[in-house]
């Protein structure tokens, strides 16, 4: 799609955009967000991008096959399940988590690295998806 | 440690699947990961229910929320056999699949799907909790619907659609009675439900919901009157792929059919009633279907039917005889299933069809394959001593000294007509002239280097010793059986164990 006005304006939301994936990510355990929906917002600035931008061009930005994130994102949630395990013997999927908050990040712990997990499968699924169908479109 | 070792089953599982997603298009790689993933997985099993046996029940609370809110894990006998013949079927499948699985669909993550297809058996039999039993069960029809559709051939999508249909339509059935049980009685967890289901007053209501959990599971065991689904879609994928669904999918069916019947809906009179119609229609339907069909891989997916109808009828029963029988059929069932389709996958490859009335004279081209051969699908008859035989006796004895007599008549039909199908096979397949292999694609089995046909044939040498033992050793089986159908019988242990945890649970640093 040309039009300058898109292309100027996804030029800034991608990194907006990211930010507020982050922001949906860390306020979601007590709050509405999470992984799911972060990850979503945060296809959709690529996706954005893409549109106005190109696929190869979106794809060169991202470095690397979105299909990677898939195994690596569900690596980092099967790991914090099985964190406990190790660290203090309690069953599968037991919160663990530092006593002290983090400065602007908030409490952290083995919840937040699955949602991290959650945020990078989604983000994975959506794009590969997305790109296959551009692909062949 | 020791108490983790019940989720070791399903999470070894998962993270294969997910080192198999890292090797994404390495053939070679995928496929050792594999075998070497489900070998792993045989050791764990076993040593799950080794540890059953010695100490009793497995019991974890996941996440440390107790009970009635968390989600509990819970292994005992049955649960933990299930998973040992989980993994068996699994190894064996996984083996074959590095030979029979084309290169194309090993491309497009055949073997992290099954690795997750697995991982959903797993925990959906060491669940404690019915909602998450519903998850698992979704993990098992989302893999289980990429692996059928994989290669994308018409016929597999047609097949598919089928089978996701009804699938899908089972699922939203069972959540409703989830739903509904949990408005009824406020709880998931299966130890719970048992102790307040009988309490509830509206027992009316509580048939419903029964009722609704049959249908729910009936479909995706394949009973009848929704059961053909399962003769439109099980001959379409690759031999590897119908094999693990042949072997294990529709076993989860019944195995949740036990666990409700058994555990939460019990001492129901009408219920037991209808399981058995149900049980006895679906012997009769699926004996009928065997009898017409030709194609080889379509007459086993009938006689599946036709033997859910065995176990089911044991469950309709409910005496310990029968659920003995109905537990040993089960064991013997997963086994020789997942062996005759990989059995059917081998004439296949040797001849080029599928089509029974076109083949002929295996016995004298390959007399090692035919006598293979004729393991599993004799143990399937039940010729003494092989392993079909000894739980088939136990359910006609069970029939027989509760005066189930219609049910026996039954069972006695199924019998011969499984015997018929089988030796029309073995006349049309195994017998008569040599007929020229056909061409179709793919390099036939004689062609093949002594090396690879051997690979292919390790598998099903594999099973037939399975399932030999099963026949040979029936003593440790029927054991095994009746130590499970004991516990069936009286779920007193089993609440308390998933309560006891309760107690003993501090998991203090």
């Amino acid at each position: 799609m040309k039009s300058v006005i898109l292309k100027t304006a996804s030029d800034y939301l991608l990194p907006l955009l990211l930010l507020f994936s982050v922001f949906i990510l860390l306020r979601g355990h007590y709050l509405p967000g999470g992984g799911f929906v972060g990850g979503l917002i945060a296809s959709i600035a690529f996706i954005l991008y893409a549109f106005s931008n190109g696929l190869a061009k979106t794809k060169t930005l991202l470095r690397m096959h979105p299909g990677f994130l898939m195994p690596v994102g569900l690596m980092m949630a099967l790991l914090s399940g099985l964190a406990p395990l190790f660290i203090t013997g309690q069953p599968f999927m037991t919160g663990l988590w530092f006593p002290d908050p983090a400065p602007v990040i908030g409490m952290i712990g083995s919840a937040l690295f699955f949602d991290i997990g959650v945020y990078l499968v989604v983000v994975g699924v959506s794009l590969t998806i997305i790109f296959t169908i551009s692909e062949n479109a | 440690m020791t108490q983790h070792l019940i989720l070791l089953p399903i999470v070894n599982q998962l993270l294969v699947a997910v080192l198999l997603m890292f090797f994404y298009g390495k053939v070679k790689t995928q496929r050792v990961l594999s075998v070497a993933g489900s070998v792993l997985n045989l050791i764990i099993a076993g040593l799950v229910l080794q540890r059953v046996a010695s100490h009793g029940f497995l019991t974890l609370q996941a996440g440390n929320w107790q009970a009635p809110f968390g989600i509990t894990f819970i292994a005992d006998h049955f649960a933990a056999l299930m998973v040992l013949l989980t993994a068996i079927s699994g190894l064996a499948v996984s083996f074959f699949s590095t030979k029979t699985i084309h290169v194309k669909r090993v491309k497009f993550g055949f073997f992290p799907i099954f690795h997750f297809l697995l991982s959903g058996l797993n925990g959906a039999f060491l669940t404690g909790d019915i909602f998450n039993l519903y998850v698992w069960f979704e993990v098992m029809i989302i893999s289980s619907f990429v692996l059928l559709t994989l290669g994308a051939r018409k016929q597999q999508l047609e097949g598919a659609v089928k089978y996701f249909t009804l699938n899908l339509l089972a699922s939203v059935i069972f959540l409703t009675a989830i739903g509904v049980l949990y408005g009824i009685t406020g709880t998931l967890n299966m130890a719970d439900l048992a102790l307040k289901v009988p309490q509830v007053e509206n027992r009316g209501l509580v048939h419903v919901t029964a009722i609704l959990f049959f249908i729910g599971f009936g479909i995706k065991s394949a009973v009848f009157p929704l059961y053909f689904w399962l003769p439109a879609s099980y001959h379409t994928p690759p031999a590897a792929v119908s094999a693990i669904f042949g072997g294990l999918l529709t076993k989860v069916g019944v195995y949740a059919l036990v666990r409700m019947f058994t555990l939460i809906f019990t001492d129901d009179l009408f219920l037991q009633r209808m399981i058995l119609g149900v049980a006895v229609m679906t012997i009769f339907s699926g004996a009928l279907g065997a009898l017409v069909k030709n194609d080889m891989r379509k007459i086993f997916s009938y006689l599946i039917i036709c033997h859910i109808g065995f176990m089911i009828g044991g469950l309709g029963m409910m005496t310990e005889t029968a659920l003995v029988g109905a537990v040993f059929y089960l064991i013997h069932d997963i086994v020789v299933k997942t062996n005759l389709f990989m059995v059917a996958g081998m004439v296949k490859k040797v001849t080029g069809k599928q089509d029974t009335r076109v083949m002929g004279g295996l016995y004298s081209t390959h007399p090692l394959i035919a006598l293979l051969a004729a393991v599993p699908l004799f143990s399937l008859v039940g010729f003494p001593p092989l392993s079909g035989f000894w739980p088939k006796l136990e359910l006609f004895r069970a029939a027989l000294t509760d005066g189930f007599y219609t049910t026996f008549a039954f069972l006695l039909f199924g019998s011969f007509i499984t015997l018929f199908v089988v030796a029309k096979m073995w006349k049309r397949v195994f017998w008569g002239e040599i007929i020229t292999p056909l061409k179709q694609g793919f390099t036939l089995f004689d062609d093949e280097t002594p090396q690879r046909k051997l690979m292919f044939l390790l598998p099903i040498v594999f099973l037939a010793c399975v399932s030999l033992y099963i026949g040979l050793g029936a003593n440790h089986v029927w054991q095994l059986s009746q130590t499970i159908a004991g516990e069936l019988m009286d779920p007193q242990p089993y609440i308390e164990a998933v309560f006891e945890t309760l107690n003993s649970a501090e998991y203090e640093n």
